[in-house]
This record gives structure tokens, C-alpha cells and sequence, in this order.
């Protein structure tokens, strides 16, 4: 099964610690080296991107930054069994981030892609 | 989901991600991967026993490696060999008591991959020991992916197990001289386990995807564990390519649809951009072994935005290549095929009527010799040709599609 994981935080002030993006490329190197994780990438502040709003028949476009205090950072995917390896995966990478950067709050979702199997009808 | 089921998917998933390392490192330290596949099985044991209870602990595969060494201690002790087992045991655990394997770069998991494919061992006590050994599978999962009773799993990892010890074969990397053979033999199994997946020989079933999803996985890890190796880069880029047109095999209902009818939306862009750079990577190394040319071949499909569009003069000429390198029949009836669609159906007939009679009794002869013959246009006999293949074949929904050919034709 396929799962999205994206991480959200709040944009830091201050670069990640280099023990962290040390740890970050160790377990992505295990995960990749296992055949689970299949795909990932950072993702730019939101500043860089922009919003395309639909309301009623008015589609507005807005540049970056959104509002909101969270950002979305990083994306992953996993190709695994079960759903528990993928939030396995996930939790030793924010375990990551409580040894090595004191104070950094944020969160993970792990979503699942629908694949053929979920097709109606399958 | 009670919390009890929650702790049991907990444990599972952290005995896939760690159970190739751990029983690597159990094997190199005690010398024996039969016995090293016993003491991880005892140490998952006991997380299924405690960590429902006492909670995860924060290094599980540390706690499985400490668990597993102390059983070994234990056991060395009952069998008066306690000097041995603290001298290989304690070397490691001295070193780094929380959580190392000693062992970044899985050359461990490389010899533990070698020694469950040993050649020394039947087909399926190699396909047996590699799913529960490299895949981390249980026993019943072994048996649930090839309708096999859990017993006979059970009976195949034991003797596997039992014939590793009575050989010697301990974990080794091969010498220069058995080194292509042991290759072959690696990518044989994973590339085997892979095939049941994607066609089921027997059952209802038309395919298994999450075995061959397993054979994915197990085909990048060989890849990772072995990146100068251009066929196994070449093994990797085969099976995400095909496995990237699974979606697409079967209808609404559950009925196979054959390649040329295929909705190309409904492959997968990432596994197709996988295959290509695995099959990049393959080239840089300079191979023109059999899977890479599968790979090659396999890449031309996915790179053709329609049937129509299909460069099959490209796929002739890879096919005559790959006959050359690994000649088989199955690899002639797709030469005969892209020939037809290259040069015209009598092209592909001519190549036929080269085979050896014995393979009158295979399905896919007939099934190859129907759609040519129905592109020469000569119904009656692509009708006959359909009919052989559907009597032959043993999967229950080809039976069906090719009855469905048949039928068409009239």
C-alpha cells in the first residue's frame, strides 16, 4: 500500500541543526535501501508558491505566503504492507527531531493513496 | 481496533523494517543463519508478549538485537559453548551498546541475501527463506500469498534451515568464480517470486500484487545492497515497469485486459520514472544482461503514449538480442509477436513455425498464434488457435479471455 506522509511546521527561525539533516538522510537512506520509501523532497516556504481560489464561479489567484502559522516542509512516500510501517517510518523521523532539535513542534499526516483496489466497482 | 491489535501491527511493522538486519547480524555472530533466524524469531516473540503491555520501546531494533543476544548467550551456556558466545557476542556489544549493527553499508544483509539463495538449496526453500528472512513475512503470510498450507511453509523454512547447516553454508560472500552464479541465483528467486505475483499460475486469482509488491521491494534493496551490479539495477527496472501497468491489467469486474487494450492512464507515472532510472543506471553499467533488455523492452511500453504509438521495430530488435543472450521459447513467442506488429503478422507466424512441437502444449503458443493469425486475417484458424489456448491454460481468468477471443471472432 501507498502512503503520503507531509510534514507541517511552523517555518523555523533559525536552519535545522546538522545532527538532525545527518539523522534525516541516515533514515532515508535505510527507508530508500528497504524498498519502502519510493519517493520525497522538501518543499519550498509557501512564499514561493501561490494559492488558486475557487468561490462560486470567481477563480482568484494569490501569491505566497498563506496565512496560515503551519507550512507544509517536506512530503514522503511509502511504498509498505501495512499502515504501521509507514507511521513507523514517520515516528522515527520525528523522533529525529526530538533528539536533535530541542523545542521543534510539528506534525506528520499519514495519508493513504487510494490504488487500483480502491476503484469503485474493484 | 482494540489496543491489543493496535500492539500486533506495531510489532509486525517493526519486525519488517528490522527483521533482515537482525537476523544478519545474528548470523554473522553466531555463524549459523538457520539458528540466527530462530533466535529473531524468539526475540519477536517476546516484543509480541511485552510491547502490548510495557509500550514500544524507544530503539526497538535494539532491544530485538539485545533480546536475540541474550537468548544466544543463554543457549551457548546450556550447550557448554558460553566462552564462544561471549567472545562473539560481547565484541559488538561492547562497542556500541544502544543501537548499532555494526554495519552501515548492509553487507551483512548482502551475505544473508546470498546464503537464502544458495544455489545448494531447492527453488522454494530459497523462495521460502528469502520472503521470511530479507522480506521480514511470517510463515502464514508465505502461505497466503502461494495458496500453500502454512505447515508446508513451515516444513520448507525448517529443512532450508536444516540443509544451510548440514552444507556448511555459512554467511559468505561467494568467491570471484561462484559470484555469477549466486547472482543469478538472487535475482532468479526475487524475479520468481515477483512472476507468481503477476500471473498466477493456478487459482482463480489473475494476479497477487501484494507479492510481487513484496519482489518490488525485495528487487530495490538488492539493487541498494549491490549498486555496481548492472543486472540488478536491470532486475529493479523490470519490475517497476510491469508492476507500473498493474492497475491497468484488469477491468472494473476483475477481468485480465492484455497490454494493447490497456487504459495508459491508469499506470503508474511514479513507478514508470523509477523503472527508467533504475534502467538508466543499468546502461551506465554497461549491461546487456537479460533483464535489462526485459527492462528495455518493458520501458518502450511505457514510453509509448498509445498502442498505436508503440515503437516496435525497437521492441523486434531488443527481442532478437534477447534471444541471442537467454534463449527460450517464452522469449520467442514475443519476438514472434513484436515481429508481427513490427513486419507483419507472417513475420511473427514464420517464427512460430520455428519452435519445438513440445511446446504445443502451452497455452501462450496458441494465445500468441491466434492474435497473429486474426491479423493475417484468418479467422477460422485464430478461432481454433484461441480454442487450443483456453483448453490448455490453467488460470481460470485467461480461460475466460481467451474463450472471449474466440468468441469474436466468429
Amino acid at each position: 500500500m501507498r502512503y503520503l506522509v507531509v510534514l507541517e511546521a511552523s517555518q523555523p527561525d533559525t536552519p535545522p541543526p546538522a545532527e538532525l539533516m545527518a539523522g534525516i538522510m541516515q533514515l532515508g537512506a535505510e527507508a530508500t535501501q528497504s524498498g519502502a520509501m519510493i519517493d520525497n523532497a522538501g518543499l519550498a516556504p509557501s512564499a514561493d508558491g501561490a494559492k488558486v481560489t475557487l468561490d462560486g464561479d470567481a477563480v482568484t489567484i494569490t501569491d505566497g505566503p498563506f496565512a496560515e502559522s503551519k507550512e507544509m516542509i517536506s512530503y514522503a512516500i511509502y511504498d509498505t504492507r501495512t499502515k504501521e510501517e509507514a507511521v513507523e517510518w514517520t515516528r522515527r523521523f520525528l523522533a529525529l527531531h526530538a533528539e536533535h532539535w530541542p523545542g521543534w513542534t510539528g506534525e506528520a499526516r499519514v495519508l493513504r493513496v487510494f490504488g487500483p483496489a480502491d476503484m469503485p466497482g474493484a | 481496533m482494540d489496543r491489543a491489535e493496535t500492539g500486533r501491527g506495531t510489532v509486525e511493522a517493526i519486525w519488517r523494517i528490522e527483521s533482515a538486519r537482525l537476523i544478519a547480524a545474528l548470523a554473522r555472530f553466531t555463524g549459523d543463519v538457520g539458528l540466527a533466524e530462530d533466535l529473531a524469531q524468539d526475540a519477536l516473540v517476546a516484543a509480541l508478549e511485552q510491547w502490548p503491555v510495557t509500550g514500544v520501546p524507544p530503539k526497538p531494533g535494539g532491544w530485538l538485537m539485545t533480546t536475540a543476544k541474550n537468548r544466544a548467550i543463554d543457549l551457548f551456556r546450556r550447550n557448554g559453548t558460553h566462552r564462544r558466545a561471549v567472545e562473539a557476542l560481547g565484541r559488538d556489544t561492547a562497542a556500541e551498546p544502544e543501537y548499532s549493527f555494526d554495519d552501515p553499508v548492509g553487507d551483512d544483509e548482502l551475505r544473508l541475501l546470498f546464503a537464502a539463495c544458495h544455489p545448494g538449496l531447492k527453488r522454494e526453500y530459497r523462495v521460502a527463506l528469502t520472503l521470511r528472512c530479507l522480506a521480514g513475512l511470517s510463515t502464514r503470510e508465505i502461505a497466503g500469498a502461494f495458496l500453500v498450507a502454512e505447515s508446508v511453509v513451515g516444513q520448507r523454512i525448517s529443512r532450508a534451515k536444516k540443509t544451510l547447516r548440514h552444507k556448511g553454508i555459512r554467511l559468505d560472500l561467494p568467491e570471484a568464480g561462484d559470484l555469477r552464479e549466486r547472482l543469478a541465483s538472487v535475482l532468479e528467486v526475487i524475479y520468481l517470486i515477483f512472476n507468481e505475483g503477476y500471473r498466477a499460475t493456478s487459482g482463480a486469482d489473475w494476479m497477487r500484487p501484494e507479492l510481487s509488491n513484496d519482489a518490488l521491494r525485495l528487487a530495490r534493496r538488492t539493487a541498494a545492497l549491490m549498486p555496481e551490479v548492472a543486472e540488478a539495477q536491470g532486475l529493479q527496472a523490470l519490475l517497476e515497469l510491469t508492476h507500473a501497468r498493474a492497475p491497468a491489467r484488469h477491468d472494473r469486474l476483475g477481468a485480465p485486459v492484455l497490454l494493447p487494450d490497456q487504459d495508459r492512464a491508469r499506470w503508474d507515472r511514479l513507478l514508470i520514472r523509477r523503472g527508467m532510472d533504475a534502467l538508466h543506471r543499468a546502461y551506465r553499467l554497461g549491461s546487456a544482461g537479460p533483464y535489462a533488455l526485459q527492462a528495455a523492452i518493458a520501458g518502450c511500453h511505457a514510453m509509448a503514449p498509445t498502442a498505436a504509438a508503440t515503437d516496435w521495430t525497437r521492441i523486434a530488435g531488443l527481442y532478437d538480442v534477447l534471444e541471442r543472450v537467454q534463449p527460450n521459447p517464452v522469449v520467442t513467442l514475443n519476438r514472434a509477436m513484436a515481429h508481427g506488429h513490427a513486419d507483419g503478422p507472417f513475420a511473427g507466424l514464420a517464427i512460430l513455425a520455428g519452435l519445438p512441437d513440445a511446446l504445443d502444449e502451452y497455452a501462450q503458443r496458441h494465445a500468441v498464434e491466434g492474435e497473429l493469425l486474426a491479423m493475417a486475417g484468418r479467422h477460422e484458424d485464430a478461432r481454433a488457435a484461441y480454442t487450443r489456448a483456453a483448453a490448455l491454460t490453467t488460470n481460470d481468468a485467461e480461460r475466460v479471455l481467451f474463450g472471449q477471443r474466440s468468441a469474436g471472432l466468429v
